[in-house]
């Protein structure tokens, strides 16, 4: 299976008060995306110029969207979604305030055979801990059912921490599951690509798709600029390029030029919520990769 | 390498397990919690030797280095258990919830020439460092109010079973929040000489304060104030802000930027102008060789380990500099600082504002 990936992908950090650079400009952009009729009016725009694809995190609210984009699917023939899971701070939140084991039930159907292992707290055989990877999957989906996601994402806090923690087996438990279940690939969002890149080739996840900042000032590029630049001319896999503007710290066509020399970048993903901005960064890819 | 090992898998526990993993100078060689559904699962896809006995990972792993991120009340045995052992800790925070055991660690460690920090990881953060820079250099004139705050989406409806509801694990938004803003308050202003007006009540908790305000004194004559509150739920994640104000100006720095507004040029920072510097986040970040989080908990970890490969001691979170801040918490909890403690006040025996100005009831 070879998913292509379409050269621009919308991002959603704007619409849920994640700002790199401000909590004043996150908190802006919260207010301003509080009713659903404000995200979809700019995915609107980004689909008008050409933006068909919505890289999103499972956020409650994104729910909506996706309730949406059933209702009007005659609308958009050719829409997708790239599903990024977990929403993290929905879990952390929750495992703050309920233990692990209690947050874990409340994310998980509380029927069946894993119901009883959890309300035991007892070991968990390997079986068991697949099993709950895969039921946490598929409550992250759920919201999804019936839309178009070809490529399906772990969310940096998940990839990065179980890399950190050194248990590949669990991508490859993850990337069996998305394509065996969904039909779609896996995908990876991570800071640290040259060391995720060994992982998923002892995982045996074969060319990946690997989603990370890459851009010119090095903004969460671990291991560097340099390095990640030898990885990108020499490395098999697909990367998909984020925080390419280093949240506006980069002019645009300076930033995007940077990404262009890449010939193994295939997409680039961008969140805005302004017409302008929306349209000239769009334009500029396009020119750039003319 | 440095033999490691890591007691308390919680939340901090696994993100700390993560990146000590991943540090090129640390081997980690055990870890350990109570859970053994967690621990199991643990070795059998990391590999990891688990432990659910503390002194017995102690033992039998024999580390040089120890990382403690148990609930808070276990610090001050598991750190002396540690020490004793003569192994180097890293202990999250807040370091001790009785501050004479905390000088009694801070001794031990001393006498046995050991490597020790606390996570206070926001003085690995680029924004903050930067006000501290500016604010001891003097640019802002005479400091006379300085406000620390943090706010965030813990605790938002009654109930809650985990030990950060109970008070003797060191539980509430005090030790588990506003101990963060009153570091930064030590980092960056001073640590102030007294504390009153403290006000810690419960927004939904029954046995802990989900919110904590008091006022600062300095002795100079400079004043302070304490906001905190994690029972509220605009903020998306924990959320912590720290204003200076001086007679040359005002500065403000959260984890994102750091924004300075001069009221003339400052022979202490020549390059800066009068009128408003903000300086980002994306500028002011090192840049660190594995990034889970945040670069500040890879930078306090590779910063611990740093320490212990060159024997510094009196190092930045070092147990003497946490224990500044277990003080600051005892002068508020009216056990460090001759004040009377203030009693949590829950939502439902809360008094109606008209009959507590009647009875003259500032609780």
């Amino acid at each position: 299976m070879n998913v292509a990936l379409d050269r621009v992908l919308f991002g959603d950090n704007q619409f849920f008060g994640v700002n790199h650079m401000s909590e004043d400009k996150a908190r802006a952009q919260s207010m301003k995306f509080q009713d659903l009729a404000a995200i979809i009016e700019v995915l609107d725009l980004a689909y008008r110029s050409g933006i068909r694809t919505f890289m999103c995190t499972t956020h409650d609210r994104i729910a909506e969207v996706c309730e949406h984009f059933r209702a009007k699917a005659d609308r958009y023939p050719d829409y997708q979604f790239f599903p990024c899971m977990p929403y993290a701070h929905k879990y952390a939140n929750a495992v703050t305030e309920h233990g692990m084991l209690d947050a874990l039930r409340m994310f998980l159907p509380s029927e069946g055979a894993l119901g009883a292992i959890l309300r035991g707290g007892v070991a968990l055989a390997s079986r068991d801990a697949e099993t709950i990877i895969r039921l946490l999957v598929d409550a992250e989906m759920k919201m999804f059912q019936g839309l178009r996601t070809p490529v399906i994402f772990l969310q940096n806090v998940v990839t990065d921490l179980v890399l950190g923690l050194g248990a590949n087996a669990c991508f490859g438990i993850f990337a069996d599951h998305v394509r065996g279940r969904y039909a779609a690939e896996p995908g990876f969002i991570t800071m640290n690509v040259p060391r995720l890149l060994d992982a998923l080739e002892a995982a045996g996840i074969d060319n990946p798709i690997v989603c990370a900042n890459i851009n010119k000032i090095g903004f969460r590029m671990c291991g560097g600029r340099e390095l990640y630049e030898q990885v990108l001319a020499a490395r098999r896999f697909r990367p998909i390029a984020m925080s390419v503007l280093a949240s506006g710290a980069i002019p645009p066509r300076e930033a995007i030029a940077y990404v262009r020399q890449f010939d193994r970048i295939e997409s680039i993903v961008f969140g805005a919520s302004s017409a302008a901005n929306i349209r000239q960064t769009k334009s500029l890819i396009d020119e750039l990769y003319a | 390498m440095i033999r490691t090992a890591i007691v308390g898998l919680g939340k901090m526990g696994l993100s700390h397990l993560a990146i000590l993993r991943a540090h090129p100078m640390l081997d980690v060689v055990g870890a350990c919690d109570s859970a053994v559904y967690l621990t199991d699962v643990l070795a059998r896809y990391s590999g990891l030797a688990c432990f659910s006995d503390y002194a017995r990972m102690l033992d039998e792993v024999r580390p040089s280095a120890v990382l403690i991120a148990t609930p808070s009340s276990a610090h001050a045995t598991m750190v002396e258990a540690a020490l004793a052992r003569g192994a180097h800790v890293f202990c999250e925070k807040p370091f001790v919830l009785d501050v004479a055991d905390g000088e009694r660690l801070v001794a031990m460690a001393d006498s046995a020439g050991l490597v020790t920090q606390v996570g206070y990881h926001f003085r690995f953060v680029g924004a903050f460092q930067e006000a501290a820079r500016i604010v001891r250099s003097g640019a802002l004139g005479t400091v006379h109010h300085v406000r620390a705050e943090a706010y965030g989406p813990v605790v938002l409806r009654p109930k809650g079973g985990t030990w950060r509801s109970a008070r003797d694990a060191g539980g509430g938004a005090l030790y588990d929040y506003a101990c963060h803003a009153l570091d930064l308050v030590n980092f960056i202003a001073g640590m102030p000489d007294g504390v009153d007006g403290v006000v810690r009540q419960g927004v939904f908790s029954t046995a802990v304060d989900d919110e904590v305000y008091c006022t600062f004194r300095y002795s100079r004559g400079a004043s302070g104030q304490l906001c905190v509150n994690w029972s509220d739920e605009s903020y998306r994640k924990m959320s912590t802000r720290i204003t200076v104000w001086g007679t040359n100006g005002r500065l403000t720095a959260d984890r994102q930027e750091c924004q300075l507004y001069l009221r003339s040029r400052h022979p202490a920072l020549p390059d800066t102008r009068p009128g408003w510097t903000i300086r980002y986040t994306t500028d002011l970040t090192q840049e660190v060789w594995y990034y889970l989080r945040g670069e500040e908990y890879s930078a306090q970890i590779d910063y611990w380990a740093e320490s212990i490969a060159a024997r510094r001691l009196d190092g930045r979170n070092c147990f003497r500099s946490a224990l500044q801040t277990d003080r600051l918490v005892a002068m508020i909890t009216g056990t460090g600082g001759g004040l009377r403690p203030i009693p949590v006040v829950h939502p439902g025996r809360r008094p109606s504002w008209w009959r507590r100005l009647v009875a003259g009831d500032r609780a």
